[in-house]
């Protein structure tokens, strides 16, 4: 600890921080621009320069380091009139251009101006106008606006890892920008957005569509990939305006992918908003009821055995659980969560989380990734690993394809080969996993949805248990999610029966004539031209594969439209919270559900949300600890058996587009085609 | 006009080896102004942007750093320049002794302002900042050699010289040893090397 | 008058040969294995006791700044960086001793290395030294031939390797810190301090950035004897200084003197005095660019060292002198330096990115008179929230030019001003 006077207050305060935190901790405001918690320090700014007695020039407390006896002041004449200077040099060249600019309203210059600012300018001559610059389709520029903070380099260079933005030329005609005329190409783009102090990068999607106190704020979850970033959903009426990062340690720090924030526009395009039935080969709108008694009228005489579920990536929990609960009551033991045909165990609930956590990944200290590509398949879980090995002494093997790493990683081979080789023992990566104090280990989705994948979670299994990856207090076995629905259907028990088929043994059988009702619960990366003369039906919010080949739709809500349980890659359970009601007709699933059962004659016995939760949590406990992870004891999972000599590759082939949502959005297709094939340049040295 | 690729010959090949063995292992990157150089003087007094990737593979480092370090100092020139890169300095010192009037038969001999290239490709036109060769004001700079003590006339004859190709002796273009008083040094008069 | 035997750069005018037989001729060379042998305590205290300050400006006593390397390793190896980047408006000292005496730098440099414990050093040359760098590198490779440096160099024990590194045109690379991100291979963009480099410089490992001359004359002050060079000068301004005499002068020069000579000696002396007389003296800038200049009233009596300077609100600086005769435009002059500022910064901070183009800007509108009155206040004010505000000294040296054109010129200012309004309204 570390004894400070600051504006005359004494305080004690721990070693090691620099002067502007302390100022914080003595509860004193330092006004900022270029220092950022989260970012490497620049000290450019000089919005924070305080007095330091014995210094003769104020000094930047952002990058000052505190030292026994520091005598600190930060409102004397000195300082007034360095904030004043730094202000008046900021604004000089700034086009004060608020009412049309998209930051008005939560910009850092506007209130630190008002704060700082003299109301008044005593600069005479032309201020600079600066080239705009093409970021790509998310991030919109007005560089004349830029206060050169460096902030989005900073982001790009250390978080994101995707060293492409710098600052040219020098002096006053310092442009911030990527010099050759392209796209941002990191999938975290977007953070610089929120980055920014000014209003020279701003969203693209969302320009000139609203002001941020028009906007209601809703605190949520993201689902578009399997990490469940905090979010804020900013909407107004009806509409979901933009969605924001919100603060969140264990999951996304302050970061969100791209992803999750820009695919948004794809929540307002072909939406399902009225329930359809075939009939004469097309579908037609109708009501509830004719919906329901088409489907009683199909399913009402139909043996169990001959009926079946499956459940798709955007899922929510509750939904699951009410479907497996109508399909029980419909004596149906044919039900799967894993559309794509993932050989998750759901034996062993250890078996299918990333037990290391998120934030676990700062302790590790070795890392084997098999079959996963993180940078697209988990952006957030991507930047963790990133900043892990910048803090160096982590080193990282690969066995399987990983285009534009961000951080350096050992090639180890391309598939099982290797993996068996390192399960073995025979493989120098064993040894470095077992040298290392907290090893772990990524098996990606890529790995498991082949043939042979409950072999390779075998072999993944039997690598953590020979080489000390799961132990007292560390359990570095993790795997990566893509889809937010996949870890609530296995903790609920959306697996087959007894005697049921998974994703696979219910095409075929539909194929076969052996299924003749499927319920599609948003599942749309199944093979639906395989389905053959089964009668399908799509309850989801989309226009997407699965809809297009049912024969009644029922129109549920999305995300942002239901208060709903997801459960993160990491078994993290999180609720989302409604933002807005969804669009038309559409209904909350479970909602639909329970109406559904009631008119098949087999009503499900709960009739609120509340009271199906309770039913969920009785079948998986786990959760019932919104927020928390419940801890995952470890167990026997995979089959061992003989593997292919074929490469692995990671599950997501686009970034941009791996949903029913991010497909609808014109904002992902944009980035599909303006930004696919990714450049080959990245921040890998070497 | 732009070259698609880059790469060094033979004999930068050997230069840059040397350059990278100046510095500790995996501090390579502390060769990025001398590859930059070395890369301009072989693409004929610029830096294409396939010359600037090229030296960011080679030492290891993202594009955009090198395009800021390219951008960054004056020497390198990002499009194409004359033969004859003709700097003038005009900072104060040089100002004083009359380096518009250099500046001045400059403009007037090549037909060019500045930032210009004369149509044959020989000259370039620059104006810079102080070459710290202010004793020997007014001075300019071509391509690496130092033509000090100048006046209109003598600017004159310079360019012309370079214009047919011949060989001008660089230093001072007044009878005069280097930094030494024109009117001869009062100082250092033994024979230093007796 | 200092005795010409008293003259460290004996070949200043590249009259006689540069190389080592040349250099070795002029004492170079010559005991450096028994200075070496006398150890790296040794010649920081005699550097001491020569009271030699700095000569790239900021007059840093040498001795205490080379004090400052760690004696024993951490681990991390140490570095000699030597500023050769010599760029401040009016300068071109060092530029004599690449070309004409570069066996002093690289002497100077070895025993630097054995006072620092500096294995390794970097010498930084500015880019359009080209022939210059060239020279050095030549010298470098002799005394390399010679086993002067390198492995075991002199037959000392000291490993010892030097290395020519060439900057590419920008002035802030002569802040140390500048130069140490350059010599990194980035923008010389300079570096928060602290930390200093002694404890975290080249590649994050202790280093001494400083300057070719004041490297260069401690192998003779060794030889010699500190309590000679402390005998030269004044106290605590000792020695010998070349100083480059440029501007309106008869005859323009460099030439070594001893530090404390009265301005006035020094151009009448060596460089034929003031072109039509020392009375048609308008100004001076005694110490490059970036120090204020001096109305010829506090001319006629300075003495050119780093204490007598800052008593009159200048500084010694590099030791350029920059004459202005009374046919000078000093708006004008003073503007000029204003637009090389601009030019120069590097960008990263904000009051002198965007402060230097606005204070250039209002010198160019001053040059005409194109001005209100009350901008010369504002331009003064304007120049006090750049100074000591910055990361690095530029902003300090961009300002104070124009403090100093104000202090002593406001009148011109004025003048021209309402000449302007007068014209203006005449129209």
């Amino acid at each position: 600890m570390v004894n400070l006077t600051i504006d005359g207050q004494e305080i004690e305060v721990p070693s090691g921080i620099t002067l502007l935190q302390a100022c914080e901790l003595a509860g004193k405001e330092i006004p900022r621009f270029c220092y950022h918690e989260r970012l490497a320090v620049a000290g450019n700014c000089r919005m924070c320069l305080v007095e330091v007695e014995k210094s003769p020039k104020p000094v930047a407390s952002c990058a000052w380091p505190i030292a026994e006896g520091m005598v600190v002041k930060t409102d004397s004449p000195m300082v007034k009139g360095a904030r004043h200077g730094v202000m008046e040099f900021l604004l000089i060249n700034h086009p004060l251009d608020c009412p049309i600019c998209d930051q008005g309203g939560e910009c850092d210059l506007q209130d630190q101006a008002m704060a700082y600012g003299k109301g008044m300018s005593r600069f005479e001559e032309y201020k600079r106008a600066v080239m705009e610059k093409d970021f790509g389709p998310l991030v919109k520029t007005y560089m004349t606006r830029c206060i050169h903070c460096t902030r989005c380099i900073r982001f790009l260079d250390d978080v994101a890892g995707v060293e492409e933005l710098g600052a040219t030329g020098r002096g006053e005609a310092m442009e911030i920008g990527t010099y050759v005329q392209r796209g941002l190409s990191s999938e975290l783009s977007g953070n610089i957005i929120d980055l920014c102090p000014v209003g020279a990068l701003t969203s693209k999607p969302y320009a000139f569509t609203s002001r941020p106190w028009e906007l209601n704020r809703t605190e949520s979850i993201d689902v578009l990939d399997a990490v469940g970033s905090s979010i804020r959903i900013d909407s107004r009426g009806a509409e979901v305006m933009r969605v924001l990062p919100r603060l969140n340690d264990d999951v996304n720090e302050e970061w969100l992918g791209d992803k999750s924030r820009f695919a948004v526009d794809g929540l307002k395009r072909q939406r399902l908003d009225v329930p359809m039935v075939r009939s004469d080969g097309r579908l037609q709108p109708c009501d509830w009821d004719v919906a329901f008694r088409a489907i009683a009228d199909r399913v009402g005489g139909e043996q169990g055995a001959k009926i079946a579920g499956i459940a798709g990536d955007l899922a929510d929990a509750e939904s699951i659980h009410a479907l497996r609960e109508l399909l029980d009551a419909l004596g149906s033991p044919h039900r799967d969560g894993r559309q794509d045909g993932a050989k998750l165990d759901p034996a062993c609930r250890a078996g299918y989380l990333f037990n290391t956590g998120i934030a676990g990944i700062d302790r590790a200290d070795a890392c084997l990734l098999i079959g996963t590509n993180p940078r697209v398949e988990a952006p957030i879980i991507n930047a963790r690993l990133r900043g892990r090995w910048l803090a160096g002494g982590f080193k990282v093997g690969v066995v399987g394809a990983m285009p534009s790493p961000t951080f350096r990683v050992e090639s180890l081979g391309a598939g099982p080969r290797t993996l068996t080789e390192i399960a073995e023992g025979r493989h120098p990566f064993a040894a470095a996993l077992r040298d290392a104090k907290a090893p772990m280990l990524i098996l990606g989705q890529g790995a498991l949805v082949r043939s042979d994948g409950a072999a390779v979670l075998a072999t993944a299994r039997a690598i953590a248990e020979a080489n000390g990856l799961v132990k007292e207090g560390w359990n570095g076995f993790n795997v990566l999610h893509t889809a937010a629905g996949r870890v609530g259907a296995l903790d609920v028990g959306f697996v087959p029966g007894p005697g049921g088929r998974d994703t696979a043994g219910i095409i075929a059988g539909a194929e076969r004539g052996e299924i003749k009702v499927l319920f599609l619960l948003g599942a749309d990366e199944i093979d639906t031209s395989r389905l053959g003369a089964c009668f399908v039906i799509y309850i989801g919010h989309h226009g997407d594969r699965g809809a297009h080949r049912a024969d009644v739709i029922l129109p549920a809500a999305a995300y942002t439209e239901k208060s709903a349980t997801w459960v993160n890659t990491e078994g993290r359970v999180q609720r989302t919270v409604r933002a807005v009601f969804p669009p038309g007709q559409a209904r909350e699933d479970w909602a639909i559900l329970r109406a559904l059962s009631a008119a098949l004659g087999r009503a499900l016995p709960f009739d609120s949300i509340t009271a199906l939760r309770s039913r969920m949590e009785r079948v998986a406990p786990a959760l019932a600890r919104t927020g928390e992870i419940a801890p995952a004891p470890w167990g026997a999972f995979g089959t061992t058996g003989p593997m292919e000599d074929r490469p692995f590759a990671s599950a997501v082939a686009n970034y941009y587009m791996t949903d029913p949502v991010s497909r609808a959005s014109a904002t992902m297709a944009r980035c599909t085609a303006e930004l696919l094939p990714r450049p080959e340049a990245t921040g890998i040295h070497g | 006009m732009t070259p698609a690729t880059f790469a060094f010959d033979a004999a930068n090949q050997e230069r840059v080896k040397i350059w990278i063995a100046k510095f500790p292992t995996g501090r390579q990157q502390s060769a990025v102004l001398a590859l930059l150089d070395l890369a301009q003087r072989q693409s004929g007094g610029w830096l294409p942007q396939a010359a600037m990737d090229h030296v960011a593979e080679l030492l290891g480092m993202a594009r955009i750093r090198v395009y800021e370090v390219a951008t960054f100092y004056t020497m390198f020139n990002l499009k194409p320049v004359g033969r004859h890169l003709v700097q003038v300095c005009t900072t104060t010192p040089c100002w004083l002794q009359g380096s518009d009037a250099v500046l001045g038969a400059c403009r007037a001999k090549l037909g060019i302002d500045v930032g210009e290239t004369t149509v044959d490709g020989q000259f370039t036109l620059v104006e810079v900042e102080c070459l710290g060769a202010c004793v020997n004001a007014p001075v300019i700079l071509v391509n690496d050699d130092y033509f000090e003590d100048l006046d209109a006339d003598s600017t004159e004859r310079l360019l012309d010289a370079l214009g047919r190709g011949e060989g001008v002796k660089p230093g001072p273009q007044v009878a005069r040893q280097t930094s030494a008083p024109i009117t001869g040094a009062n100082t250092l008069k033994g024979g230093a090397d007796a | 008058m200092l005795a010409d035997r008293d003259r460290i750069f004996t070949n200043l005018y590249g009259v006689h040969d540069w190389r080592l037989a040349g250099a070795r001729s002029r004492g170079d060379w010559d005991c450096t294995k028994e200075l070496a042998l006398k150890g790296r305590d040794w010649i920081v205290d005699q550097v001491k006791a020569s009271d030699l300050r700095g000569r790239g400006g900021a007059g840093f006593p040498a001795g205490l700044k080379w004090s400052f390397m760690p004696k024993k390793s951490d681990g991390r190896p140490s570095f000699l960086v030597i500023n050769a980047d010599e760029s401040e408006p009016g300068t071109c000292k060092d530029r004599d001793i690449l070309r004409h005496d570069p066996h002093k730098l690289v002497e100077g440099a070895l025993i630097a290395g054995v006072g620092m414990g500096a294995n390794t050093g970097y010498i930084y040359v500015r880019g359009e030294f080209y022939r210059e760098a060239e020279r050095l590198d030549a010298a470098i490779a002799e005394a390399y031939q010679a086993g002067l440096i390198g492995k075991n160099a002199c037959g000392a024990g000291f490993d010892f390797d030097l290395y020519v590194h060439r900057g590419a045109g920008a002035y802030i690379c002569g802040e140390e810190t500048g130069l140490l991100e350059s010599l990194e291979g980035r923008k010389g963009q300079p570096r928060l301090k602290p930390p200093f480099p002694a404890a975290a410089g080249l590649y994050g490992c202790p280093t001494t950035v400083t300057n070719v001359e004041t490297v260069a004359v401690v192998p003779t002050i060794l030889r010699r004897g500190a309590a000679w060079f402390a005998a030269i000068g004044r106290p605590k301004n000792t020695g010998t200084k070349i100083f480059c005499i440029s501007g309106h002068v008869n005859a323009p020069c460099n030439v070594e003197e001893e530090m404390g000579i009265p301005l006035k000696d020094l151009i009448e002396r060596y460089a034929g005095g003031v072109r039509g007389g020392w009375d048609n003296l308008l100004a001076i800038i005694p110490g490059g660019s970036s120090v204020p200049l001096l109305p010829k009233s506090i001319c006629d009596t300075v003495l050119m060292d780093f204490d007598s300077l800052r008593e009159v609100r200048s500084g010694l600086g590099t030791a350029a002198v920059i004459v202005m005769d009374k046919s000078t435009d000093i708006v004008k002059a003073i503007a000029r330096l204003a637009r090389f500022y601009k030019h120069e910064s590097c960008g990263q901070c904000t009051p002198c990115r965007e402060g230097a183009g606005w204070m250039m800007r209002v010198m160019d509108r001053l040059v005409v008179g194109d001005a209100a009155l009350g901008e010369i206040a504002m331009l003064e004010d304007v120049s006090r929230r750049i100074e000591g505000h910055t990361i690095c000294a530029l902003g300090d040296a961009a300002a104070w030019p124009i403090q100093g054109l104000i202090r002593h010129f406001r009148p011109e200012l004025e003048r021209r001003i309402v000449a302007h309004q007068a014209r203006a309204a005449a129209e």
